[in-house]
């Protein structure tokens, strides 16, 4: 098998914080292939943006990567810090963040801030620059892009803007792209063609996506695999129609059956009772436990198995058993 | 934007009318300035005749429209004191002003600047949090005090720079400058930094804390997450946001420059016309008290208008006529 583009290892990210020391991030393994889309998806709080923000070397102070190993074709880049880091930034992985309306800064035109990037990043001229960064803004579908080069940021419509926000992520030719909730800013009837427009692309240029939404619409249209986070841990990873029509994580079942795309349709939405606990205060065990209707008293004193206990799918004592047939 | 520059214009007209109004009703409130002008030994005819020659027989609003009929000519009459037209004296003392004040704006927009980057971008280093706590000094002293202060230190003690005065001038006709001879620059020194500190340590934080500010926004992130220089991200995307509200405030900081250039004059016995307003209110030389009025709010109402026009050319939202092609 290939080297993944990413490939991320008992990720560990810690906060000191007066109160002891968080975990936003605990033991998180996953690999993303080029060309690639791995969904990931959890409650507000659980992690995803802070994964995303290790593999970057984005963090915030405190916050700091403990443990683990990031691989990036499989270079590790978890260590690396200043210049050599910078260079990676852009070249290697780019990122997409949620709201394109403060992505972009306001006071440089579109073509300024992308010809910057390139300039940064490729061997290149000034004019040649210029021309790929018509072709950025033309792949993703800004219209007449030759004349909109010299426009501002608020010229643009927020789906235009967060064209131009993939365009910047992508004019240097990344391998790696981290999402984070790309669509969540914008109108419901352009996040689908945002989506569709990540998607084309991932496959075109083979790209390897780590796309994280709260959205399992989104998840179903776009992902290839999705991964699965509740409490700083990964609950549970798979391709995603498994996880969709048959997940092996309590969570996840729970999580399914309160969107209405993945319960599809006519069942009644149901929420899973009580809500995610604060880093601060994990129960024992298994941190899902006080919310799972399968809680079993291993589950109150040993923290869940890693993912292999369940065919490398759920990280869960006693998963949820395969279903032949989806229920109808 | 026209209609921004007309409307902006025609505010400016109403605030100098009001201020003119002001300066003018001055002259039927404040003091009696005939005894000021003659002595104890004075007739009955001397008075009447000193009234009639400055017009103050007049009704109240014949008086108010020939004033600023005047005024707007540069015209504000007799020093009661001197009994030369007020708009020669305001001239001659004009060039010393406005060079301290240009030095002083110079050193505080420098400094302020600099030392305002400086800082944001070094935020936990020692030298940034020395600064920080150097600039509370400059900004809880008064004014006087660190003239005083800077006096006693390099006049007194160590006799490097004259105390007082405005050092040799030389005469370009239509412009006294202090500029071209070595007595001129040396006695320029501390008046400038007296009167410039406060404003640097006040732009200096401001700078700092906008920077901050922006430093934290998406696009910086995103700038980042893009592999930008560290030295374009603070120089190229932080700067140019950073200086849009930095300059309202730095342009009437500059502005109030000239107004606090009274005290600076006054401890520095600098010829300017700050000295000459202090010197009008002892004398109730009421014509030269409002002609100064007038000047400081016709600079203050300029300033703004350029710093409104300034803002247009920094920020293109602002820039309405070009035509947004949103979809
Ligand atoms: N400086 C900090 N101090 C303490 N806790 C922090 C700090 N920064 C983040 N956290 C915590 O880290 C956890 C992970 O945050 P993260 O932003 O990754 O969540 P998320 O899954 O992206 O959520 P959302 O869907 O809301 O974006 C959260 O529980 C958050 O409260
Ligand atoms: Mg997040």
């Amino acid at each position: 098998m290939t080297t993944p583009v990413l490939s991320v290892r008992d990720l560990v990210v810690e906060i000191p914080t007066r109160r002891g020391v968080l975990r936003p991030v605990d033991q998180v393994s996953y690999d993303i292939h080029a060309g690639e889309i791995l969904g990931v998806v959890g409650e507000s709080g659980a992690g995803k943006s802070m994964t995303g923000n290790a593999v970057i070397g984005l963090l915030d102070r405190p916050a700091r990567i403990v443990s683990g190993e990031v691989l990036l074709s499989g270079e590790p880049v978890h260590a690396l810090k200043g210049e050599r880091l910078r260079k990676l930034r852009g070249k290697k992985m780019g990122m997409i963040f949620q709201d394109p309306l403060t992505s972009l800064n306001p006071l440089l035109t579109i073509g300024e801030q992308l010809t910057e990037t390139i300039l940064e990043h490729l061997d290149v001229t000034q004019s040649e620059a210029r021309e790929r960064a018509i072709a950025a803004l033309d792949e993703v579908g800004i219209p007449a892009a030759r004349q909109r080069i010299g426009s501002y940021p608020h010229e643009f419509s927020g789906g235009m803007r967060q064209r131009v926000v993939i365009a910047l992520a992508l004019c240097a030719e990344p391998d790696l792209v981290i999402a984070d909730e790309p669509t969540t800013a914008l109108d419901v009837s352009v996040q689908a063609q945002i989506v569709a427009l990540l998607k084309r692309l991932c496959r075109e240029k083979g790209v390897a996506v780590m796309l994280v939404t709260h959205d399992m619409g989104v998840i179903a249209e776009a992902a290839d695999r999705v991964a699965v986070m509740y409490a700083g841990r990964l609950a549970e990873l798979g391709p995603v129609r498994e996880v969709i029509t048959n997940a092996r994580h309590p969570y996840t079942a729970g999580l399914m059956a309160s969107t209405p795309v993945a319960s599809q349709g006519h069942r009644r939405l149901r929420q899973i009772p009580g809500a995610m606990p604060r880093l601060d205060n994990l129960p024992s065990g298994c941190a899902f436990h006080p919310r799972c209707d399968r809680a079993e008293p291993r589950c109150r004193e040993e923290p869940g198995p890693s993912l292999e206990a369940c065919d490398g799918r759920a990280a869960c004592w006693f998963p949820l058993t395969e279903k032949t047939e989806v229920s109808a | 934007m026209l209609a921004y520059i007309i409307r902006r214009v025609a505010q400016s007209v109403l605030v100098l009318l009001v201020t003119g109004f002001v300066a003018f009703s001055m002259f039927s409130f404040v003091g009696d300035p005939i005894d000021n002008m003659l002595g104890q030994e004075r007739t009955q005819a001397d008075v009447e005749r000193l009234r009639t020659q400055l017009g103050l027989d007049q009704p109240f609003p014949v008086q108010y429209y020939k004033f600023l009929e005047q005024a707007v000519q540069g015209n504000f009459g007799l020093s009661y004191r001197q009994g030369r037209p007020v708009s020669e004296i305001l001239v001659e003392r004009l060039p010393a002003t406005l060079e301290l004040a240009a030095v002083s704006g110079l050193l505080a927009l420098a400094g302020g600047i600099g030392f305002g980057i400086f800082t944001a971008i070094r935020r936990r280093g020692p030298s940034a949090s020395t600064i920080m706590t150097l600039s509370l000094i400059g900004v809880s002293l008064p004014t006087f005090l660190i003239g005083i202060l800077l006096i006693y230190l390099f006049s007194v003690e160590l006799g490097w720079l004259p105390s007082f005065g405005r050092g040799q001038v030389v005469d370009l006709g239509w412009w006294s400058t202090g500029f071209l001879t070595e007595s001129g620059l040396k006695a320029l020194i501390l008046p400038a930094i007296t009167l410039g500190l406060y404003q640097m340590t006040l732009i200096m934080r401001l700078v700092r804390t906008e920077m901050l500010e922006v430093l934290r926004m998406d696009y910086i992130r995103f700038a980042r997450a893009r592999g930008i220089r560290e030295k374009s991200i603070n120089f190229r995307h932080a700067l140019k946001n950073t200086l849009v509200p930095v300059i309202t405030i730095t342009g009437l900081q500059l502005g109030s420059i000239i107004a606090f250039a009274i005290i600076t004059e006054t401890v520095f016995q600098w010829p300017g016309v700050g000295l000459l307003f202090i010197n009008a209110i002892q004398f109730v030389d009421i014509p030269v008290m409002a002609a100064y009025l007038m000047m400081i709010s016709v600079m203050f109402v300029g300033i703004n208008l350029i710093v409104d026009m300034l803002y247009f050319a920094i920020d293109p939202r602002l820039r309405v006529d070009r035509t947004a092609g949103g979809h």
